[in-house]
């Protein structure tokens, strides 16, 4: 059994391939909702204080914006614990998405920089490339050790 | 109780910078309530699309969407309240955009901000007010003439101000710099009714405004106690005689500097504070402290001196004083220093600030800044135009005050 890094963190339906194949998931399991009625796309389900930006310095500067470094807070130690990791590009947002495009930026190289198995698709824009993702997602999780 | 204000939220970071709660805070303090425009996951694509500015961050998407819905009045709300990250240049360029955009389309009262995870409920507070105020009080703002007698108090960071008005005329007057805030502005109180020759009992209504606003308005049993920034806004219009069409009104103050852009006497888009005290009225004082003149006096010592002989371009006061040590220790006279001190404040507030606001004509410069001289012509050539300073301008918030208290006299 891994820990499998997901990203988009907030993708159920990665982290539901992921806990199916007997690992765990590494995500925030937020659904995005047909209608958006909170403060961002991926509201936080836990209230964030302004502590967390401060524990995001770990992982970003002071320069940089303090809404990065609060997601920081939460997903830093989720990488550095990670021991596989999927990456998707370009999701549709109702896949799953994260609201920053910055911290998306420093995520997918802070996990594409750890040398765990890892796995970086973009997303499938047609039926026949989707029958391909899941393919490729299944065989890597499978491939992991400890798998179902 | 009156019904809250609804203020739309258009925002990226607040709930991941921890500062959400505070927001929330701020809006509840002065009666209004935040809510985030209630938009379907399909049309954000759509919208975003159609509005044509291509970021990439998901939830500046969602922001350029929820503009446009309230533009478009799919969705109804009194007040705009546009907040990203401090820091992001993405966001800043979309909070902008969305800035002019709801401004530009719509009556809706907007005010943008960018936070740190340091912003406070009480940072915020003066911006609540004022975008609730103008969403609720735009009668009491309409008010064009003062009427009855009045007085209006400014506590202000570094100076506390009064003003007796009766029937549209100023009458009496009181200034002295801030120390106790209660005992200057009762001390300047005095002042003015000595100078209008009346008594505290002849006045009909009284208005408060500046920092000390709360607790002195609670302590003279004011009227109206009212935020700077639409105060300032009525008091500048009033006295350059322009009340209706555009204005852009300009106040570099002591603590903060404030940009309001106006249209018929009320501010539209507005900033406020937000840079360091290189570009406060702070550094003009330590200027004419450290070249031994009164600052009633640097005004016209920086007419006769050219900017442009010594380099002074900092946000930061230490700095600042810093360049202003080593010219005068190369030789440069104090002419010169005092000219490039005023051309350094007006050049960090026009650089950080009002590129906040769409700058409108006539530009008014109020507040006791606006008494120096050098400082409102180094404003004039940044922003290529004749800047107006009406008579009083130092009593602004004290005028303004005044002159919407006269909407709380009673007819017995």
């Amino acid at each position: 059994m891994a820990k499998v890094f997901i990203y988009p963190t907030t993708s159920l339906i990665l982290s539901d391939l992921v806990a199916r194949y007997g690992h765990t998931p590494l995500s925030s399991a937020i659904a995005i909702r047909e209608r958006v009625q909170t403060a961002g796309l991926e509201s936080v389900p836990l209230q964030i204080t302004p502590e967390e930006p401060k524990k995001g310095l770990k992982w970003a500067a002071v320069e940089v914006p303090s809404g990065v470094r609060g997601r920081m807070a939460l997903y830093g130690p989720m990488i550095e614990s990670c021991e596989a990791a999927i990456i998707i590009n370009d999701a549709d947002l109702a896949f799953g998405c994260m609201g920053c495009a910055r911290t998306n930026e420093l995520i997918k190289f802070l996990i594409r920089q750890k040398e765990v198995p890892k796995i970086d698709l973009n997303y499938p824009k047609n039926e026949e490339d989707g029958v391909k993702f899941v393919a490729a997602i299944k065989r890597f999780l499978k491939g992991l050790e400890g798998a179902k | 109780m009156t019904t809250p204000v609804r203020i739309a939220q258009i925002s990226c970071g607040p709930e991941y910078s921890g500062v959400q709660q505070e927001i929330n805070e701020a809006a509840k303090a002065v009666n209004g309530e935040i809510f985030f425009p209630d938009i379907a996951l399909k049309d954000i694509i759509r919208d975003f699309d159609a509005f044509g500015l291509d970021v990439r961050s998901p939830d500046l998407k969602l922001a350029i969407a929820r503009a446009k819905a309230l533009v478009d009045g799919r969705v109804d709300a009194d007040a705009v309240f546009i907040a990203t990250c401090f820091r992001c240049a993405e966001a800043a360029i979309v909070r902008n955009e969305l800035r002019h955009y709801i401004h530009d389309h719509s009556k809706l009262p907007v005010v943008s901000y960018s936070f740190t995870e340091r912003t406070t409920a009480g940072t915020l507070l003066t911006r609540m007010e004022a975008l609730t105020t103008i969403a609720r009080r735009r009668a009491l703002l309409a008010r064009e003439t003062q009427q009855g007698l009045t007085l209006g108090v400014d506590s202000g960071s570094s100076t506390t101000k009064a003003v007796v008005m009766k029937d549209n005329t100023i009458i009496g007057t009181g200034w002295q710099p801030t120390t106790e805030v209660l005992k200057s502005a009762e001390d300047v109180i005095g002042d003015a009714l000595k100078e209008a020759g009346i008594t505290r009992d002849e006045v009909e209504a009284v208005g408060t405004t500046g920092y000390g606003r709360f607790l002195v308005g609670k302590k003279i049993n004011a009227d109206l106690i009212q935020e700077e920034l639409t105060v300032n806004s009525k008091g500048a219009v009033y006295l350059a005689d322009h009340q209706h069409g555009p204005a852009t009104v300009i106040d570099i103050g002591g603590m903060d500097n404030k940009a309001i852009t106006v249209q018929d006497g009320i501010p539209g888009t507005f900033t406020m504070g937000g840079i360091c005290a290189g570009a406060s009225g702070r550094f003009l004082e330590m200027t004419a402290k450290r070249l031994g003149v009164d600052i009633t006096e640097l005004g016209p010592l920086a007419m006769k001196g050219f900017a442009g002989h010594v380099p002074m371009n900092s946000y930061c006061i230490v700095f600042g004083t810093q360049s202003l040590v080593n010219a005068l220790a190369a030789g440069s006279s104090r002419e010169d220093v005092a000219a490039a001190a005023c051309h350094s404040v007006a050049e960090q507030v026009f650089e950080q600030q009002l590129q906040e606001v769409d700058i409108r004509e006539p530009v008014i410069m109020v507040g006791g800044t606006s008494l120096i001289e050098g400082l409102v012509y180094a404003m004039g050539e940044l922003l290529q135009t004749k800047i107006m300073v009406p008579r009083y301008s130092q009593y602004i918030g004290a005028v303004g005050s005044a002159l919407l208290a006269s909407g709380f006299i009673r007819d017995d």
